[in-house]
């Protein structure tokens, strides 16, 4: 299973996540966006550069509920609620946000 | 779901790298701490090691996830018992350690560091008082 981002071929598990993080582009969340059915604004994208800053700093990707306290933290509450993050990735912000991200599936969430 | 909060204990007793036990240790913890219990984690023996600053694990081809520990706060895990023995016995001290931290949510979100250091003797009630206690 792989996306493939102008001939090269990247791979990925069953669920979508990719399997090498490094090999993560801009141009790859593009197309991890289209498949999940996702139209990505500059929230959208504040939300996954967030999260790639986390893994960097951490190195895991943060459950949801940490990922909505975070978020609230850093861009204030009108982006960090469960509502408005439901809104930009409503099959999960972690789960969806961090598989266009590049990131492994959130540790975590259950 | 009961609303039954228990007290949760994770004991790490081993070296950071040679074996999975501190990696599958923490993620434990991390899903763990979803389920609103009251979470502590202690380090003994060479499990001290797991929370030493400065680690390089590029020469073993794995993944260095100390840097997991520092974001144990934002999963309201904030105790993280260090015991004191286990230190003097490895030639460490408190500053050999990262410095964790957490947000006190009820304290306008002071920052406070996680790491507790206790003897053995301390570490002897901090398990006592537990409800359910996992060793790794």
């Amino acid at each position: 299973m792989s996306y493939d981002v102008n001939g090269a071929t990247i791979e990925h598990d069953e669920e979508g996540y990719i399997t090498n993080l490094s090999e993560w582009s801009k141009e790859l969340a593009g197309i991890i966006a289209v498949a999940e059915d996702i139209d990505m604004g500059e929230e959208h994208w504040a939300v996954v550069n967030f999260l790639r800053e986390y893994y960097e700093e951490y190195q895991i990707a943060p459950a949801v509920r940490v990922l909505i306290k975070s978020i609230k933290k850093s861009m204030g509450p009108e982006v960090g609620n469960n509502k408005y993050m439901y809104e930009l990735f409503p099959y999960g912000p972690a789960k969806q946000a961090c598989k266009i991200a590049g990131l492994p599936k959130p540790t975590g969430c259950v | 779901m009961s609303e039954i909060i228990k007290k949760f204990l994770y004991v790490n007793r081993k070296a950071p790298y040679g074996t999975i036990y501190a990696q599958e240790s923490l993620e434990v913890v991390l899903i763990g701490a979803a389920f609103d219990q009251d979470v502590s984690v202690a380090f003994l023996d060479d499990g001290v090691f797991q929370l030493t600053k400065g680690q390089d694990t590029t020469a073993a081809g794995l993944k260095n996830f100390s840097p997991t520990f520092r974001a144990l706060g934002d999963y309201e895990v904030t105790k993280l018992y260090v015991e004191q023995e286990s230190l003097d016995e490895r030639g460490l001290t408190l500053d050999d350690l990262q410095d964790i931290q957490y947000e006190d949510e009820d304290d306008d979100y002071a920052e406070k560091p996680s790491i507790i250091v206790v003897s053995r003797a301390e570490m002897a009630d901090v398990m006592a008082d537990q409800d359910v206690i996992l060793s790794f």
